[in-house]
């Protein structure tokens, strides 16, 4: 089995690495979003705007670049996946997959961000671990709600619908932790959110593990 | 379930303890307390409306796993429909919160945590209906709905039980207002109040398997079973 979660997972990055223009798109997607809320804000003297709208940018990043995470595998190539792997090892490349992915973006964002609307973060370390929990604790429902989209004649706006009312949670932790990197508190302020995360992720990943097989046979 | 449903006992149950629930709810003697005064009588409307949503959710899960297990549509049939009773009483439930909030807290919606929470399990499982609705093929349907279902109501939990209580709040037994049982010290209310939450339960049950009853019907006379 972690053969096979492998082998899909260099799948999905080779395959990611040749069509350069889906990466692509998604990367220029975040950089004109951040650019637009440059032009539309101008300044942010605010911090709290500042958390809200990073946080609302990746959201919507990382929905869009998930919900192609099964539009490009064809019904035929499924029925052959079908043969070959077991469907769990089939979820958990993707999730691992997307989380690489979401890091990517998530990193290009924040360096863009902090770069074009200031920078008022006290504890960068605090803040980069509250991006990379967040963006785990998003990649993962997110890819399984991706696969039931995708079920669901993969329509663009059912994939938003369906995601963003689980997603929130993940969100509102998000931004109570960053609240705290960007403030400069005692980092021991944030074990609550930091174990919710990692508690929702765990719940999150096993139903999908459960869940996905069921899915996948139609 | 089957044989249940046609007991006619719980029904009159139901219909008995909500007349109770009525008159005892309004007549009863309640602890006077300053800002909430009478208003402290929705206790028996309010809160048993979430009690019964999550009943209703939770045996909307059930089914949703069995469907799952077997593959049959009379299983999805139960699910939906118990999903749409405890979506109904999600609604009354935020509804008559916000009376009580106007009165008490002096706005409908005061960005509460356990408000916020529940807005967003309605609109997880608003999706639910929408994501139902887009599929035309009834295995399909049945199948991909459960697994959002099941998604769903592991993702509200956490929602509803969890994260209000990790932040402060204007709800009784959170960040530092006195619990529920302060309130009844005479335990006036306690004596409508449990009654109440199995009596508003049953009625949500009630209303599920009469819409059961009601769409087997349309699908025997469409010849699907």
């Amino acid at each position: 089995m972690l053969g096979e979660i492998k082998h899909l997972f260099l799948k999905d990055l080779v395959l990611e690495l040749k069509l350069k223009h889906t990466l692509g798109s998604i990367v220029l997607f975040a950089g004109s979003t951040i650019f637009i809320c440059y032009l539309s804000f101008l300044n942010i003297v605010d911090q709290f705007t500042w958390n809200a709208l990073f946080w609302i940018i990746i959201l919507f990043a990382s929905t869009s670049s998930m919900s192609r995470s099964f539009q490009q595998e064809g019904e035929n190539r499924f029925l052959y996946y079908y043969f070959l792997v077991k469907p769990q090892s089939i979820i958990i490349a993707k999730s691992l997959y997307n989380i690489l992915v979401t890091l990517f973006i998530a990193t290009f964002s924040l360096g863009l961000y902090l770069v074009i609307m200031g920078d008022p973060v006290g504890n960068l370390y605090l803040f980069t671990l509250t991006v990379f929990l967040g963006v785990v604790g998003l990649a993962i429902p997110l890819t399984m709600i991706a696969a039931i989209a995708a079920k669901a004649g993969n329509n663009p706006v059912m994939m938003s619908i369906l995601s963003f009312p689980v997603v929130i949670p993940v969100i509102l932790q998000c931004i109570k932790m960053s609240k705290v990197a960007i403030d400069d508190l005692d980092p021991s302020l944030s074990i609550d959110e930091i174990l919710v995360l990692i508690s929702l992720d765990v719940i999150v990943f096993v139903l999908s593990v459960i869940l996905f097989p069921y899915l996948w046979k139609s | 379930m089957e044989k249940l449903i046609a007991k006619s006992w719980w029904k009159i149950l139901a219909v008995a303890i909500l007349i109770y629930t009525i008159i005892g709810g309004f007549l009863f003697d309640v602890p006077r307390l300053i800002v909430l005064n009478e208003s402290i009588r929705n206790l028996h409307f309010h809160v048993p409306m979430w009690f019964g949503m999550i009943i209703l959710l939770l045996i909307s899960v059930v089914y949703a796993i069995k469907t799952l297990r077997s593959g049959s549509l009379i299983n999805d049939l139960y699910s939906i429909e118990f999903a749409n009773a405890g979506i109904l009483f999600g609604v009354l439930g935020i509804i008559s919160g916000m009376l009580w909030a106007n009165f008490t807290w002096g706005t409908y919606w005061s960005g509460d945590p356990k408000q916020n929470a529940s807005a967003i399990g309605l609109l997880i499982y608003f999706a639910y209906l929408i994501l139902r609705n887009s599929m035309n093929d009834r295995h399909m349907k049945a199948r991909i709905s459960a697994i959002y279902n099941i998604f769903a109501f592991a993702c509200l939990i956490p929602l509803l039980f969890i994260l209000p209580r990790l932040t402060e709040s204007l709800h009784p037994g959170n960040g530092g207002n006195p619990g529920f049982n302060s309130y009844d010290l005479d335990s006036n209310l306690r004596k409508v109040f449990y009654v109440a939450i199995i009596g508003w339960t049953l009625l949500g049950v009630w209303v599920a398997t009469l819409k059961i009853r009601l769409r087997k019907l349309e699908l025997r006379k469409n010849e699907f079973i």
